[in-house]
């Protein structure tokens, strides 16, 4: 069967099983009530406070600093988890990557070098409090998905305006981006995990097995 | 308050201890009950099981038995949420307006036990004397399809005399499930055998439910397997008193 | 291919018996049931995990004083979705194709699997890496590609664990709970490299995995994945995962095929909103699971797959989608809650089932996928009793589509005469005729009453002839009562001041 005739049979049956459908009910015509929670009140401090706690329940790290602070925090970071290699995606900002650790900037780099590397540094899109998520979608500073999936170490960087309460107001967050096929979206709640042996929730399959992310404070 | 007993089929015929106890427990609150002869059974056997052209007949049956009832109370939450949640599909189905309409107008008059005397009635103390150790079921039509809610659980506690102690695991289906009984008995049986030993790890002489039916799979095993545990519908054990011991 | 039914627990497992994606279920529930409840292991398996899970859920629901919000919003774009369901797939397919992406129709399996095998084949390679799919086993597409000389590697843990046992999924989300974690390491130990000082500790287990699979991800050049929704306003596919299998199939090999039911499709970009609230809570009971990845199209040099094909799969939807009342099946999200609070699959475990979609969900998709005269005996693999709806995130009426679905079975066996002629369609079509009628109701309580004699034993009975035997093989029945409930109200509407007898034998 020709590709186009496959196309005509498939929409032929459903067109055939929706006869119960009246014809003058249009897809879009009555909007679906929406009357779960599209926005939350809270103060950014507690936003803050509850992003962190979810966060680290995930058993991913966070520490918090201000913007003067941050370039010190990466390095503190980096030499206490031993890093001697860092990914840094184009877009990150100056001063940001520690000096004394030898610096793989992409573009340009190949998935051996993204394998080897001992960690990824990089900005992100948005975070949600409610459910401890950080957001990626290769935007600057942030990377190509493999980025923030070969290293073993991921250290996230998120600003505190850039942290929303509910998943709702993520997505609108998002929309812009949604239909680029050159910006893929992430959500990343802790480091990877699975549940399949006895339910137990075993940390590190695929991905980085280390998630710690900085909160710096928005000036 | 007139009120019409719709019994249930089953209970007529095996449970009749039941149907006494409704009776003596609306008589003793200072009700009218009634029993229309003519009722039968609500459909729900046959529509459960698939035989669904069947329980229209008993559909139409019912509502011309019961059409002109004040107040309709069954001890069976079961069957009072087939009617409650199938009759109008069942009557939208046949095309018959008058028989939806009829439907619509009694469905709002039919009342489980428990839910008439807590929701409708408003009495939580119904003056029973009950001296044993009991255990409550919540069956599944009680719990998730017709939702009684705490009703049973708000008139057991004003029993005098009752020990009434948490059955584990309580909203886990015992496994009766209509045919299913004999369709998956090995399932069927699996789950019940978890259902006795939760009713056996409380040490209650009675296992107390709004079902018969339920009961009858619970009690049946009890039975077969000489636990020493007395099923009892509510009703019995609301019906009872300290003057009148059981109905 | 073993074509006789499954006797003994192995063979239940087994993946060399014939095979059942959308096929009809190799044997009854009963029989099947009966075999995987004598399972002790299974039975602690199933009951502990089912059991933590159901609590963790009902803790991760609990948190949200939106849920109930949150359920109805999810039934409802569903609903608007099926109702329009042309309008939304092409709306998707301008949606990928603009984005870069190919889509590819398939009415059914096995115009899905020439698809996606020449496909495969135009790339010489003969290794594929997949992402978890449920829809892939529907088509038996590892199948397909063993036949062309093409290996599919199974790179989720659960699912790596069962291929490599040669076993089938028993659970949507968990697929190896069956197993214990004793059992997993003996079975890395015999097919892994490196692996002879393994413990069974599940960490030492993922990390046996990680390795072995490592390899793969790193070489491969096709993925096939599933969809658990795309995207018609912006034609993007999001995939949930937890273990990051998922990521490195979806960026690192060349070339991605995602194979999509077409009911997963969701109109807007908003609504993503909705299920990745419900979704997570509702299948790991987490928050958010660790990973969502959603792409649109074909992906920007370096950053994933240059060649994205969609294939939008029919394979018996449309059936489902022509009953009005049966069709909420099809807005199933897969989270797998309602498998998680069966007190039927709890027990009897996934196998049971013989279908790619074991427990609640099953017992009424596969019937409507396959015809229900090929899948008779899932419609009645349900006690009723509802706790799967009150689970469902996305509201399906389970217990009710079930009792819809007998109909059908019902009304499909009498069709023929032999099926008019069953003891039970006779014993149903009889009683409906009693219960019509008062008089023959009391007539018939009477006969019971009568005809039950020689079998009340001290007030119950013991023994039931032909299929009722089912009961009181371990249960007793309770006798007609001597007097029964109308007998006693006639005699008191009468006067009459003899006492009752009350709740005798009579031997």
């Amino acid at each position: 069967m020709s590709a186009n005739s496959a196309r005509d049979v498939v929409l032929g049956k459903i067109r055939a099983a929706l006869k119960d459908v009246p014809q003058s009910e249009k897809p879009d015509g009555a909007a679906v009530e929406r009357s779960y929670l599209t926005t939350a009140d809270a103060p950014r401090s507690e936003l803050v406070r509850q992003f962190i706690e979810r966060v680290e329940e995930y058993r991913a790290k966070v520490k918090t600093t201000s913007p003067d602070g941050l370039a010190r925090v990466i390095a503190e970071s980096c030499a206490e988890n031993g890093l001697r290699s860092l990914v840094v995606p184009a877009g990150l900002p100056e001063g940001w990557a520690p000096a004394d650790l030898t610096l793989l900037h992409e573009p340009g780099l190949t998935i051996d070098q993204l394998e080897r590397a001992d960690g990824a540094l990089t900005a992100c899109a948005v975070g949600i409090a409610q459910t401890g998520t950080v957001v990626l979608d290769a935007g600057p500073g942030q990377g190509r998905r493999a980025v923030t999936l070969l290293p073993d170490h991921h250290l996230c960087v998120i600003f505190e305006d850039q942290i929303v309460c509910l998943v709702p107001e993520a997505i609108a967050r998002l929309h812009d981006v949604a239909n680029r096929p050159d910006r893929p979206i992430t959500f990343i709640s802790g480091p990877s995990a699975t549940s399949d042996i006895e339910l137990n929730r075993v940390e590190g399959v695929h991905g980085p097995r280390k998630l710690e992310v900085i909160v710096v404070a928005s000036a | 308050m007139r009120m019409s007993l719709f019994l249930t089929c089953f209970n007529d015929t095996l449970f009749p201890a039941t149907g006494r106890a409704v009776v003596a427990l609306l008589e003793r609150l200072g009700h009218q009950v009634e029993f229309p002869l003519d009722q039968t059974c609500c459909g729900q056997m046959h529509y459960n099981t698939g035989y669904q052209p069947e329980a229209l007949p008993l559909v139409r049956h019912f509502v011309r038995v019961f059409g002109d009832s004040e107040i309709v109370v069954s001890p069976s939450a079961s069957c009072v949420g087939m009617v409650h949640d199938f009759y109008p599909k069942i009557a939208a189905e046949s095309g018959d307006e008058a028989l939806q309409r009829a439907v619509a107008d009694l469905i709002p008059r039919v009342f489980e036990l428990t839910t008439l005397l807590v929701n409708k009635l408003g009495v939580e103390d119904v003056g029973a004397y009950f001296p044993h150790r009991a255990t409550y079921h919540p069956t599944c039509h009680s719990l998730r399809m017709y939702r009684v809610g705490d009703a049973p659980m708000r008139l057991l506690r004003n029993v005098r005399g009752l020990d009434l102690v948490d059955l584990p695991n309580a909203e886990e289906c015992c496994g009766f499930g209509g045919t299913f009984a004999v369709k998956n008995a090995d399932t069927s049986i699996a789950m019940l055998s978890d259902k006795i030993r939760c009713a056996l790890d409380t040490d209650a002489e009675y296992c107390v439910a709004v079902d018969n039916s339920c009961l009858m799979h619970i009690g049946g095993g009890l039975h077969r397997q000489r636990a020493g545990v007395e099923p009892i519908h509510l009703a019995e054990v609301l019906a009872a008193t300290e003057e009148g011991g059981r109905a | 291919m073993s074509r006789h039914a499954p006797t003994t627990r192995a063979e239940l497992m087994s993946r060399d018996v014939e095979p059942l994606p959308t096929h009809a279920p190799a044997q009854p529930f009963p029989e099947a049931a009966r075999i995987s409840l004598a399972d002790v292991q299974l039975r602690r398996n199933m009951g502990k995990v089912t059991t933590t899970i159901r609590a963790k859920r009902a803790k991760a629901v609990a948190e949200l004083p939106d849920w109930e919000d949150l359920r109805e919003a999810g039934r409802a774009i569903k609903d608007q979705t099926l109702r329009h369901l042309d309008h939304y797939l092409i709306q998707l397919e301008q949606a990928v194709t603009k984005a870069g992406g190919k889509v590819h129709w398939a009415a059914d399996a096995t115009e899905a699997n020439r698809i996606i095998t020449e496909l495969v084949k135009a790339h010489a390679t003969n290794e594929v890496v997949k992402i978890k799919s449920l829809t892939t086993d529907e088509l038996g597409l590892n199948e397909a590609l063993h036949e062309i000389g093409v290996e599919a590697f199974e790179t989720d843990l659960a699912e790596l664990i069962i291929q490599l046992a040669g076993e089938r999924s028993s659970h949507i989300l968990v697929p190896a709970i069956h197993k214990n974690r004793a059992e997993i390491r003996a079975l890395f130990r015999r097919q892994l490299a490196d692996t002879e000082n393994l413990t069974d500790e599940p960490k030492a287990l993922a990390g046996a995995a990680r390795a072995h699979l490592r390899k793969k991800f790193l070489s491969a050049k096709v993925a096939v994945s599933g969809a658990n929704f795309g995207v018609a306003e912006t034609g993007s596919i999001c995939i949930v995962e937890s273990e990051g299998n998922g990521r490195m199939c979806l960026t690192l090999p060349r070339v991605l095929i995602s194979v999509m039911g077409i009911e997963k499709v969701i109109p807007s970009w908003r609504d993503l909103e909705v299920y990745l609230q419900l979704l997570p809570r509702s299948s790991t009971a987490e928050r958010m699971n660790p990973y969502t990845s959603i792409w649109t199209g074909a992906s920007a040099p370096g950053d994933g797959p240059e060649e994205f094909h969609l294939v939008l799969l029919d394979n018996g939807r449309t059936k489902v989608l022509a009953d009005s009342f049966g069709r909420q099946a099809l807005q199933c999200i897969r989270c797998s809650a309602c498998l998680n609070v069966c007190p039927v699959y709890e027990r009897t475990g996934g196998h049971a089932y013989n279908s790619v979609y074991p427990g609640p969900i099953g017992a009424i998709l596969t019937p409507q996928l396959v015809g229900v005269h090929n899948a008779g005996s899932l419609p009645y693999a349900s006690s009723l009793c509802g706790a799967c709806y009150d689970a469902c995130p996305v509201k399906i009426h389970i217990p009710q589509v079930l009792v819809h679905l007998r109909g059908k079975v019902v009304e499909h066996k009498r069709d023929s005469l032999s099926g008019r002629l069953a003891p039970e369609s006779l014993a149903m079509k009889t009683l409906g005729r009693v219960f019509t009628s008062p008089r023959r109701f009391e007539r018939f309580q009477r006969l019971g009453r009568l005809g039950q004699r020689l079998k009340v034993h001290n007030g119950m009975i013991e023994s039931l002839p032909g299929q009722l035997g089912g009961w009181t093989a371990v249960r007793d029945v309770y006798p007609v009562a001597p007097e029964t409930f109308r007998e006693w109200w006639r005699r008191r509407e009468s006067g009459s001041t003899s006492t009752p007898s009350s709740r005798e034998g009579q031997s």
